[in-house]
């Protein structure tokens, strides 16, 4: 047996000794936590300084508008800038995006085109010797994308009908296991990784060549990783030794990611399990105090609050807000039956309380019904106050993806360093149903989109007809989509490489085929509609279906009732089966998502009325959630509604968005007095002396 | 048999302990003047058509499609005055036992006569908990208020006192007419000769029914009460507490 390197002294070992495998030496070696809150510390000192500088930017951000500097002469790179302070001095974790704290990067790689508009709409102007060599020698994403895009693809794009494509901007959603530069050092993930190239040798098939090429990619993003470090003093080459060095190490390597990728989700993954082995080896070694430890993190999350990307109003209409989806998951349950909350846990939530509530790093608690009762409290409680926590069910993701997957995003389930996803947007279902009636003319332009189908001309429709026509047309839509999706993801790998995240995964990827789909309450009601109701078109001078008018009623989707709750169902199957037959870009695995959080806003200005009684431009409900003031049975029954759509034919993620007021959800206790005990209440009463000895 | 019940709510969080689904029934005979859920006062009659016709197993089959929402919780009817179709409620109450469902009551007691309890006595087989609403402790005042005597109600709940229900005592805190320091301690000391309560809970006074009396053409007597604020309900509930420990203390002495 070899000895252990020095920098895991404390630590036990085992296969992760071996191989790149943090799974195996989180699992050896983290310490459930079943306490409470109690251990926390507040913010320090410097916490409190560091946190008051970075108001006071984001004060004079909001005043400039939303944006208070851009880069548009240096092109972001992983060493493009010199190091970058809040307050140099007081800082514990260090690293920013660019030499200045707020000051938005400058990235064309994606696409010119939007690098050049985020910058001209916030009143900055590119560099015209960039915008030359972007334009004349350097090909990007975007320009890859629209050489190949067929005119049925740019027809309905244009008709939104397939809609916030990745096709001028970063796709995101892939998460690098950035542990990987703490637990083993960058040196060592470069020495793997040359021996994965080993791995590829003749015959040099395209496969072999291209897997060569992104490897040689990656080794060269992770030398310039360890650069990135040394500007700022650090050495990330061998191990991380301290918790400190450990906090800092991950940090560097999410850094690294997000100077290089401007991507529509840029996650953290699930940190604080791993960082805790550090933080309790320090603590067992006397070198760290529960202060410190909580100052570590303080520190971390204040520089993930960081994060900016420059992007257009457009792009931040799509997305409500100008946002980096920085997801951290926390806790969840282990397949040996051990949860996985440690006090590190409780630290990451604990940043809310002691830096305040913020919507990024979006911290997402995976839910178990079998998590330590103080945990769930805890949670409750941040929630409450806060209401900043996301929770996934963790029993539901587990069975897929083991104990070491992440969230992507808000809902794409990954295991971290394992598997990958090629995010896909969404295509809308509502007007896809439009298409169906119309024949493949837009209800809003008048265009022939679609394949030219044989139109409903009845002044009724029919249930039977109805649905024959619109399973016709899903099956265009599902085949034009994913091969919309084939290009840009061959031309993303091509232009706008992630060479830093993949350099942060094993060699072999297991890759998911993310489509989506939008509107699925809204066909639901209309189809059941149609069926139990009788539905009447409104039809315009050109004979095209623009309104309905609905005599009677009709089951509608959240309301529990399976006659249409079934309609829901049965359409994901049907649609996600046509997704599956296509062939999917690097044999990609197809899964949907349901979760238009947000965007369901702006894919409802774009669709005509639909059957279901809902107007030209009305938001769809977002995900999976039934349509606004449809559900009038209350929550349980809505939920249940959501929670038959099937999991295994949506797995990246069905959304269900649910705000309820406070006092809804149950007494408070300054009203309420419940576990009475009216005897306990006299204590001159004699027999009782007091309440805590009571057997209640 | 088959009810008349208002409408369901699947997620019910304030009735009762745990997420709870519940049941509000079609009619009732008071009139308190700060009810918020006037849409449910009138009997289903022939000609009225009010209230939707439903069967036991309607209602329990409701409920099973959300079961797993509801583990902790249970089911409760409430109003309307379930108690007024005590045949129906017995009859959900039996079935939703037979299937290991917690039973919470919901009622004002006003149906209750103390000199034939056999229909209820079957009723309360089946209870789990009684949330007994008493919406005032003095009867004249009560009249006033309801419409009724509260003789009756304050007999339910020695009654189930006597029975040994889990008891949780409710009480409404309108600016003017129960937020009244005396009549709030005549309750507690009420409170304290019943023997099996687990809870007290004081609910302030809110006018969010308002737009209800206004769509059903009702004249809402109570339209220049002020909502109480949360602190004058703790208020109120710490003289209701005083009142309690007051009672026990002068049973205690009289002993």
């Amino acid at each position: 047996m070899n000895q252990m390197p020095k920098e895991w002294e404390g630590f036990k070992g085992g296969q992760w000794t071996k191989e790149i495998n943090v799974r195996d030496f989180i699992q050896r070696n983290y310490t459930p936590y079943d306490g409470d809150e109690s251990f926390l510390a507040g913010p320090t000192d410097a916490t409190k300084k560091l946190w008051a500088d970075v108001m006071e930017l984001a004060k004079k951000e909001r005043e400039a508008g939303g944006v208070l500097d851009m880069d548009t002469k240096v092109v972001s790179s992983l060493v493009s800038h010199g190091a970058g302070y809040i307050e140099k001095d007081l800082e514990q974790i260090v690293g920013l995006q660019t030499d200045k704290p707020f000051k938005r990067a400058l990235m064309p790689y994606g696409g010119l085109r939007m690098a050049e508009k985020a910058c001209s709409d916030n009143g900055y102007t590119i560099d015209p010797e960039i915008k030359h060599i972007f334009t004349e020698y350097r090909k990007t994403h975007n320009a890859g994308v629209f050489d190949v895009y067929t005119p049925e693809m740019r027809a309905a794009r244009t008709a939104h009908i397939l809609t916030g494509l990745p096709d001028a901007y970063g796709r995101g959603r892939i998460i690098g296991d950035y542990r990987r530069v703490a637990l083993y050092g960058v040196d060592r993930l470069i020495e793997d990784k040359k021996e994965q190239k080993a791995f590829y040798t003749c015959p040099m098939t395209e496969e072999k060549i291209r897997a060569r090429e992104e490897i040689a990619e990656q080794i060269r993003a992770l030398e310039n990783l360890k650069k990135m470090a040394e500007i700022y003093g650090c050495d990330i080459s061998k191990p991380a030794v301290t918790a400190k060095e450990a906090v800092q190490a991950v940090y560097f390597g999410y850094l690294g990611a997000v100077k290089d990728q401007n991507g529509a989700a840029m996650s953290l993954g699930r940190t604080s399990t791993f960082l805790d082995i550090y933080f309790e080896r320090d603590f067992k070694l006397g070198r760290l105090t529960e202060e410190q430890a909580q100052e570590l993190i303080d520190h971390f999350i204040m520089k993930l609050r960081l994060v900016r990307f420059a992007r257009t109003p457009e792009y931040n209409s799509l997305f409500s807000g100008d946002p980096q989806w920085v997801t951290e998951s926390l806790g969840g349950m282990g397949i040996d039956g051990r949860h996985m909350v440690t006090k590190n846990c409780f630290r990451y939530l604990h940043t809310l309380e002691n830096l305040g509530t913020a919507p990024e790093p979006n911290m997402t608690v995976l839910w178990s019904t079998r998590l330590p009762a103080a945990w769930k409290a805890y949670c409750a409680k941040i929630s409450i106050n806060t209401s900043s926590i996301q929770y996934e069910n963790d029993d539901l993701m587990r069975v897929t993806h083991g104990d070491d997957y992440a969230i992507a995003c808000c809902v794409s389930s990954m295991r971290v360093g394992k598997e990958m996803q090629f995010f896909g947007a969404r295509a809308n279902l509502a007007k896809c149903l439009l298409y169906a009636i119309n024949g493949g003319v837009d209800e809003i332009s008048g265009v022939q989109v679609a394949t030219k189908l044989r139109p409903i001309t009845s002044e009724y429709l029919d249930y039977d007809e109805v649905m024959e026509k619109y399973d016709d047309m899903m099956t265009w839509l599902a085949e034009l989509y994913v091969n919309t999706l084939n290009i840009i993801h061959y031309m993303h790998d091509k232009y706008c490489y992630e060479s830093l995240q993949m350099a942060l995964h094993d060699r072999e990827v297991k890759r998911y085929f993310a489509t989506g789909i939008a509107g699925i309450s809204v066909v639901a009601d209309s189809l059941s509609a149609i069926k139990y109701a009788k539905v009447k078109t409104v039809r315009n001078e050109n004979g095209i279906v623009v309104d309905y008018e609905i005599e009677g009623d009709f089951p509608k989707y959240g309301n529990d009732d399976d006659r249409v709750d079934e309609i829901a169902e049965d359409i994901l199957n049907r649609f996600m089966n046509k997704i599956r037959q296509q062939q999917t870009y690097r044999g990609g695995i197809p899964t949907t998502s349901i979760l238009t959080i947000t965007s369901n806003v702006v894919y409802g200005k774009k669709t005509g009325s639909t059957p279901d009684g809902r107007k030209l431009g009305v938001p769809l409900a977002p995900g999976a959630n039934p349509m606004h003031g449809r559900d009038t049975h209350g929550a349980s029954a809505s939920l249940s509604s959501v929670s038959k759509l099937q999991f295994s034919n949506a797995q990246d993620g069905i959304s269900n968005t649910f705000s309820i007021i406070p006092d809804a959800l149950g007494k408070d206790t300054g009203v309420f007095v419940g576990d009475l005990d009216i005897d306990a209440l006299c204590p001159a009463c004699g027999n009782i002396p007091n309440t805590s000895d009571n057997d209640r | 048999m088959n009810g008349f019940i208002h409408s369901t709510e699947s997620f019910g969080t304030v009735d009762g302990p745990g997420i709870r689904f519940v049941v509000f029934f079609q009619g009732c005979p008071m009139r308190c003047q700060y009810c918020h859920n006037p849409d449910t006062w009138e009997f289903h009659t022939d000609t009225n058509g009010l209230g939707r016709e439903v069967s036991a197993e309607e209602i329990l089959n409701m409920y099973d499609g959300v079961k797993e929402f509801l583990k902790d919780g249970g089911l409760t009817c409430t109003g309307g005055e379930p108690m007024a179709q005590l045949g129906f409620l017995t009859e959900l109450f039996e079935k939703a036992k037979k299937r290991g469902i917690h039973t919470c009551l919901d009622t004002s007691g006003i149906t209750f006569n103390p000199d034939n309890t056999a229909a209820v006595d079957r009723l309360m087989d089946v209870t789990d908990v009684i949330m007994l609403d008493i919406k005032h402790i003095d009867d004249d005042e009560h009249k006033k208020l309801t419409g009724q005597s509260n003789k009756n109600i304050l007999a339910f709940a020695k009654y189930a006192s006597d029975k040994k229900k889990e008891l949780w005592i409710r009480h409404v805190v309108v600016p003017g007419i129960t937020q009244n320091d005396h009549w709030l301690h005549e309750l507690g000391v009420f409170i304290s000769g019943l023997k099996s309560v687990k809870a007290l809970d004081v609910l302030p006074y809110h006018d969010m029914g308002k737009v209800k009396y206004q769509n059903l053409g009702i004249d809402y007597v109570l339209k220049d009460v002020e909502p109480l604020s949360k602190a004058d309900a703790v208020k109120a509930r710490d003289v209701i507490m005083q009142g309690i420990r007051d009672g026990l203390m002068a049973e205690r002495n009289s002993k």
